[in-house]
Parts: structure tokens; sequence; C-alpha cells
């Protein structure tokens, strides 16, 4: 896996919507994409790469096509991988390979999304029987977050987590998000307030649960020869992973994530490991989703998450392992279900100095991770690590 | 009882033969003769080796929760049906599968011994395989 050339983040642009009721989605999709497009100082007429997963809501399975018609792009390289939240950060690494390839020097990626506007009900899911697998798993009204659920029941029966532990999580992600004027939820809560929260599914409440949200965001990934032609600050794609966990036949474990995976890869490709990371984007479904990262990219060891996160681990700027600093998918956004692209746009944000004052990190070396899917049967795990230039 | 309005499942020629049994109350999983495999869901290679090999094989039906997760409230799931317990059961021939646990919430943890029931649907051949508490 030698990487021989390098490649950057150019631009970077998150929608501020939240609820977009009078846009279609895929007018978001080319606000987004003129935003980062500004960002990065470069013009349409230089898109020569597209990564996106599309429109979840059409089902038409021709995204590259329909979204290139609308845009008025012209790709020689297109990629519409879909698996799910980690979607976005897996973009991030096809991006890399196909510039390194020379398949493309500019790729736009973009994402959009109304399940707000839409009316998407909290851990709903459509209970049409379509794959093989729903036979076996929507029949029982398995829902994304009865999955996660179970996920945090195994979790606390193997290793003693509680949920005042899981509720950290969202302490620290509503701490920084009382800073970002765009999120969502801006309101800090405590660890009671989570706890204490409805139940949705046993053993995870309200507050445990990511927001619903309209929105999107875009990245441009360019080529180092591209790079040399722009002022504009860039940020480095140090290294990149990506796994898929699943079922396994039966022997699906709960407690273990597929980032066991997609984070060793991205770290030896970036050839450093969780101890340079500086601060961290991660995949916030819902608290057992981080806390299973957590563990399972190796900022701790497996069944130690829930001490990990006590107190101001996760808080930026001075804890151990800052995290999430826009509010997360907890608080912040979590555009089409699909928020592995905030999560690398914040981490670009914090190694370009332009996330919000309160919370930004003093860092070099950043890392993004989506978890995509379920992990109570299947699901995507990408992670990229990014680095300032001047690290 | 009935399993609708609950969703039903779509049996393919890989599946139908375990909803059959399911109706005629038998727990079918999936054996690889190459390699040991004991599986679930059911599919016509074995996806440890891809042999063809496979065979049905009637399960005990006993097994033990896995994990569980309680759903109180559920949108568009049916009242009578609450609240729902989600489940992995950890079957003793092997695989974890889903399902659901036929018991008052405070009765289900992770480890509680449990036995396969069948519910019907308006399908003569597709019932629901869930599980109930046992002593044992
Ligand atoms: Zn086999």
């Amino acid at each position: 896996m030698a990487i021989t050339e390098p490649v950057y983040v150019a631009g970077a642009f998150e929608h501020p919507t939240r609820e977009a009721p009078d846009k279609s989605t895929m007018q978001l999709h080319a606000e987004v994409a003129k935003g980062a497009l500004d960002d990065a100082d470069l013009k349409k007429n230089d898109v020569d790469g597209y990564f996106t997963a599309g429109i979840p809501e059409y089902e038409s399975g021709l995204s590259p096509l329909i979204m290139a018609d609308y845009l008025g792009l012209d790709p020689s390289y297109a990629d519409t991988t879909d698996f799910g939240g980690s979607s976005y950060v897996s973009h991030v690494g096809h991006a890399a390979s196909a510039i390194r390839d020379g398949r493309c020097d500019v790729a736009l990626v973009t994402l959009a999304g109304r399940p707000r506007s839409r009316g998407q009900a909290t851990g709903s899911g459509a209970r049409d029987i379509r794959t093989v697998q729903d036979s076996f798993e929507r029949v029982y009204g398995a829902t994304n977050v009865g999955m996660y659920g179970m996920a945090a029941q195994r979790h606390m029966h193997e290793h003693g987590t509680t949920g005042e532990q899981l509720a950290e999580i969202r302490v620290a992600a509503s701490h920084h998000a009382q800073y970002n004027e765009h999120a969502m939820y801006r309101e800090p809560v405590s660890v009671e307030d989570v706890v204490e929260s409805r139940v949705v599914a046993d053993p995870l409440h309200l507050l445990d649960c990511c927001v619903i949200s309209d929105g999107g965001g875009a990245l441009i990934i360019v080529s180092k020869d591209i790079r040399s032609e722009l002022d504009r600050e860039c940020v480095e794609v140090l290294g990149f992973g990506e796994a898929i966990g699943h079922h396994d036949a039966g022997r699906i474990d709960l407690t273990r994530t597929a980032a066991e995976q997609s984070g060793s890869r991205a770290f030896e490709e970036a050839g450093l490991g969780p101890e340079r990371v500086d601060y961290a984007s991660i995949y916030d479904s819902f608290t057992i989703t981080v806390l299973e990262a957590i563990e399972d990219l190796g900022f701790c060891k497996k069944g130690d998450g829930g001490s990990f996160v006590e107190g101001e681990t996760l808080r930026a700027p001075d804890g151990e392992l800052p995290f999430n600093t826009d509010g997360g998918g907890l608080c912040s956004n979590h555009p089409a279900n699909r928020g592995g692209m905030t999560k690398v746009i914040e981490a670009v944000r914090q190694l370009r100095n332009e996330a919000n004052p309160e919370v930004q990190v003093d860092a070099d070396v950043a890392l993004a991770h989506g978890t995509g899917g379920s992990i109570g049967t299947r699901h995507g795990a990408a992670t990229v690590v990014l680095g300032r230039e001047d690290r | 009882m009935s399993w609708e309005p609950r969703p039903v499942p779509e049996p393919n020629p890989e599946t139908e033969r375990y909803w059959a049994a399911a109706a005629s109350g038998e727990l079918l999983v999936r054996e690889c003769l190459g390699c040991g495999l004991v599986y679930h869901y059911p599919r016509a290679l074995c996806p440890d080796c891809f042999s063809e090999d496979v065979e049905w094989r009637e399960a005990s039906g006993r097994g033990e929760v896995y994990s569980y997760s309680t759903a109180r409230t559920m949108s568009g799931w049916p009242e009578e049906d609450l609240p729902l317990v989600l489940a992995y059961v950890e079957l003793d021939d092997g695989p974890r599968m889903m399902t659901t646990i036929d018991a008052k919430p405070e009765d289900v943890e992770i480890g509680t011994r449990v036995d396969v029931r069948f519910v019907d649907t308006d399908a003569s051949d597709v019932a629901i395989p869930v599980f109930i508490p046992v002593d044992d």
C-alpha cells in the first residue's frame, strides 16, 4: 500500500441549512458543490472526477448519470459507492486513489439529503422487504436504533459499560455544539439529561441518538500539480482504510466493528498511530457507535471505552481526544443519514484553524471515521487520516 | 393469532424450505459438508468456503439470548405487538439469529435460555420463528 503521490483536500463546505422544505435535494447538491469550489478557489470546469452516494430517496441506482446531468459535469472518473454513513469518508480515499492513478486531478464529492423535510421518524426505517436479509430481520421489527440498542446491551454485559458513560459522549458533543451557530441543538446537556430522556430502544435513550436533519456538504480533493497552483491552505490525505463488518454467517460480535480493520489500514498507510491524532471526528449515529469506534481505532483497549470517555476526555480544546467539535451528528447535523461528510469537513476545519474558536484544537494530525449501515447486522467502516502540510 | 400486519418474509428458491419447515414446526439451519460450518440465514453456497455441498439440518430450537433491545413504542408497528423485544439468539447449534422474544421485557436477560415457537402467517407455507424463555 505504498503512497506515491501526495493528495490534498483543497476545499470543504458544509451547507448551513438544517431544514430545507423549499429546496430540492439536487439543488442542495449543487449549492454545496459551488460552496466547496469557491472555498478551493477552483472553477466548475476544473472538475474531472465526481464522487457521491447519490440521492437515497430516489433509489434509481443511476446516481452518476442523474447527478452529472443535473450538475452539468463531464467527469473522466465517477464513483457512487454507498456504504451508508461511512460513504463520504470512503469517497475521500477513493478519490485519492483515482487521483494517484491519474484518472482525475480535481475530484468533487457531494452529499445532500432532506430526511427531516421528508418526515422520517426517529429510528424508523422502511418495513419493505427487499433484500434476502430483510426477510430474516425486518420482519422482526429490526430498526436501526433497536440494533444499536442490542450492541449497547451486549457491550454493557461484557465490559460493564454504563448508560452514564455513554451519556458522556452526548455531553461532550453538546458542549461543542453551543459554539456552532448552525447546530440543530445548541443547549449543553448533562449526564442526567441523557439518562433521564425517553428510552427509545433499551438501553438507548432519545439523547443517545443523532439528529435527523436536512443539509449537505462537499469536498474538493486535488492532485499535487493542482495543489501547487492554489494559494489556499490545503490538508494532506495521509492515510485511508475501509472495511465491511457483517453478520458473518451467524458469528456476529456486536461489541466489535470493522473500525479495527479500517483504522489499522489507515494508520499503516499514514505511517503513524492513534497516539499521534490531535483531533478525531468519529461517526455518532448513536453514542454506542462512538464508544465502539474509539476502542476499535485503538484510542483505548477494547472494553475500556466507558471509562475512557468519562470526564473531559472528549472535550475540546484540552481533552485527551477532542472529538466532533461541530457538535457532530448527535447535536449539529446528519444530512441524508450519511454523516461521514460532516466528519471529514470538521477535521479539515480543525487542521486549517477554521473551527469555532472556543473548540479550536492545536492539531497537526486529524482523523475522520465513518460507520455506515448497522453494527447490528452489516456496516461499512472508513477511516481517513489527515495532516497539516507544515506538520 | 397471525403474524400480520407485521411484515412477512418473501421466500425465494434458497429460503422457501426454511419458511415451509417453520410452518410445520421445524427450525432449520444450513450445514456445510465441505468445511463443517453451521450457518444462518440460508444460502445455497457456504459463505465460508463456497461449497455447494450443503445440507439442511433441524436445529434443536434451543439457545440463549446473546443480546436484546426493548422498544415500547415504534412507529408503524401494531400496538398489540408492543413492547417489542428484538433479540439475537445464539442457537445451541451454533449461529446467532435475529428474532423476537415473546415475553415480558423483565423476563429477558442476556443468557436467558429460550426455545423456539412458530407464529403462522396468512400464507400456509410460511411461519415465523420466535423464542420464549424456558427453564433448563
Ligand atoms: Zn463451507
